[in-house]
């Protein structure tokens, strides 16, 4: 291993403005903001050179958090993956197990009974409604509106955990899903529990919205800021709210039609500008479409079994092979790659996280904006970290 | 979408050169992949992108995979002379596949709405020939996950504008995703060891003096 010659260290060194002449004017400002810093929504760092409070480079640091959870999931069986993968993003438990679930099931032709399709959706969609209020909570925080805002966001998804809690046993860490089904159905008190939160929602939203869409300060701090081409957007590999702002139609909903999203009316909304507005109200209209697609799921949803019978859960050895699956989680593409040789454990068990890769052009958002401005791009972004560092 | 034969077939056309094999996919649900050679690998992936049936314009997952040195046996029936009796005897031949880093790049399109194309790149070998070509230059999404292949298995991306360490400290040696990887023994952690911690924190206690008994 000692062969290969390391790389060394890329050189930071800040270097003086200059003039045409070629003589220094003022001095740049290099901060290293974070990991500590409660706008950077967990352990993540931001190398920031500044002229003035213009941001002139701007470098994402980050692993601290990483503890190699694809070795981990090289090393324990497929089924003992499933927890583990709660805590990538630990604010969408959920739409990870499904993902993982979904993978599996690819790799070992399992199907999934039609009550069990249904509950997945029906947990999806509630875990996309938090995931978007509490981003949409953080990012007036950003903004400076301290507390408040984030709190009347915390408060509605608390009835959502605590849906996941009677069903589960946990708000956040729900380990529900198995490969053929879910671990525990639900009951019609669950469901009707479920209605009323579900109906509650978009008076909650239309409360939220009077305050925010309109407000004077989130559109001077949001409009035109921090805008991203649809070209670069795609280039980029940017997924979820942040592309469809950006003005791209791809909703992996509509385009792989994974599950049994093929059987729902429910429309993609897509931004024009790419700047945070855009970010915003992508994401305010995906909750209104998550509410129609929630009351359509919980009107529909059959009776019958929640696993397939001739799933395994231990002694689980799928054949040799190797399948990548992906769903459209709450913040874009999360994509599962695992290679089977046949043993008890996956041979490459791989997270194609998708805030990872949407941090990829976080310095090209920022250039040119005050550096208040680039906390409140990093909040439109949506990363969680647990998901970054793996 | 095109097959992956006529697909190999067109890039074959397009660069006379490269060299293209299409690898098997047991499990039936999975796509088989293009097995590109390094040398054309850039090139080929430049094709998928602007090509206008393909037009694969988002690389969506970029990842690696290790395969170290394999022993293959090989079993095959000989014909001996035994004690002056003609007889089939099995004869085992051993083999050793040399190991290489491979990277695995998922290829879709947004603009037609297909895929996947699978794509992967072999190093030479996993000890010093550990060069890819980067398709950064093509694909701005690869930018991270490669320099994530590269901090978590070695492979070295040429032309990656930024390749660093990214999950892992600048300072840190090894390649914790390969097979061969040993964690180092971190035991000095635990305030109180005990049973196999125990055994293996001793090696890293300072022997201590014993104290001489005075008559």
């Amino acid at each position: 291993m000692s062969a290969i010659a390391a790389i060394p260290p890329k050189s930071y060194e800040v270097k003086p403005k200059l003039d045409e002449s070629g003589t220094p004017i003022g001095e740049l400002l290099e901060i290293s903001m974070g990991p500590h810093h409660p706008s950077t929504h967990g352990v993540f760092r931001m190398d920031v050179v500044l002229d003035g409070e213009t941001v002139v480079k701007l470098k994402p640091v980050f692993g601290y958090l990483h503890r190699n959870h694809e070795k981990i999931g090289e090393n324990i069986s497929y089924l003992a993956s499933m927890p583990y993968t709660d805590r990538l993003d630990y604010f969408c438990s959920m739409t990870n197990n499904w993902a993982y679930a979904l993978t599996v099931e690819k790799l070992a032709g399992l199907a999934v009974p039609e009550r069990a399709e249904y509950i997945r959706v029906i947990m999806a969609e509630l875990t996309r409604l938090q995931n978007h209020t509490c981003l949409i909570g953080f990012f007036v925080q950003d903004m400076g509106a301290l507390g408040t805002p984030m709190m009347y966001a915390f408060r509605e998804r608390e009835k959502i955990l605590d849906l996941f809690e009677s069903v589960s046993g946990a708000r956040m860490m729900c380990n529900y899903m198995r490969f053929g089904g879910v671990r525990v159905d639900v009951n019609d008190e669950w469901i009707a529990q479920t209605k009323t939160v579900v109906s509650n929602y978009s008076k909650f939203l239309d409360e939220f919205g009077t305050f925010l869409t309109e407000n004077e300060i989130v559109l001077a701090r949001s409009q035109f800021v921090g805008v991203l081409p649809k070209e670069l957007a795609i280039n980029a590999s940017i997924t979820g709210p942040m592309l469809r702002a950006a003005g791209v139609n791809y909703d992996l909903r509509k385009v792989d039609k994974y599950g049994i999203y093929s059987r729902f009316n429910f429309q993609v909304p897509v931004g024009e500008h790419g700047d945070i507005y855009d970010r915003y109200m992508v994401r305010v209209l995906e909750m209104r479409e998550s509410i129609k697609i929630l009351e359509q799921a919980l009107r529909d949803i059959p009776a019958g079994p929640v696993m397939d019978p001739k799933s395994k859960l231990r002694g689980f050895r799928p054949k040799p092979g190797e399948v990548y699956g992906r769903v459209e989680g709450p913040k874009g593409e999360l994509g599962f790659y695992l290679i089977s040789d046949g043993s008890p454990n996956p041979y490459r068990y791989r997270v194609r996280p998708p805030s990872f890769v949407n941090l990829t052009i976080l310095e090209d958002m920022c250039l040119g904006h005050r550096i208040s401005d680039a906390v409140v791009i990093l909040g439109s972004v949506d990363i969680v970290l647990g998901e970054v560092d793996r | 979408m095109e097959t992956l034969e006529q697909i190999k077939a067109r890039i074959e056309a397009a660069l006379p050169s490269a060299k293209i094999d299409i690898v098997a996919n047991e499990c039936p649900a999975g796509e088989r992949s293009l097995l590109v050679d390094a040398a054309n690998g850039f090139l080929i992936a430049k094709f998928l992108r602007d090509d206008a049936q393909l037009k694969l314009d988002y690389c969506s997952n970029v990842t690696g995979v290790d395969w170290p040195d394999k022993e293959l046996t090989e079993k095959t029936r000989v014909k001996q002379v035994v004690d002056g009796v003609e007889k089939e005897v099995e004869e085992v031949n051993k083999t050793i596949r040399p190991g290489y880093l491979e990277v695995v790049y998922h290829l879709y399109s947004m603009a037609l709405k297909h895929g996947p194309v699978v794509l992967r790149l072999r190093t030479e070998n996993r000890a010093d020939q550990t060069h890819l070509p980067s398709l950064t230059p093509l694909w701005r999404g690869a930018e991270f996950q490669e320099r994530e292949v590269y901090d978590l298995y070695g492979v070295i991306f040429d032309g990656h504008p930024d390749l660093r360490r990214i999950l892992m400290w600048d300072e840190f040696v090894g390649f914790p995703m390969r097979r061969d990887y040993i964690a180092p023994d971190d035991f000095e952690y635990e305030p109180t060891p005990h049973d196999e911690v125990l055994v293996e924190a001793k090696k890293h206690y300072p022997v201590e003096p014993k104290a001489e008994v005075k008559v």
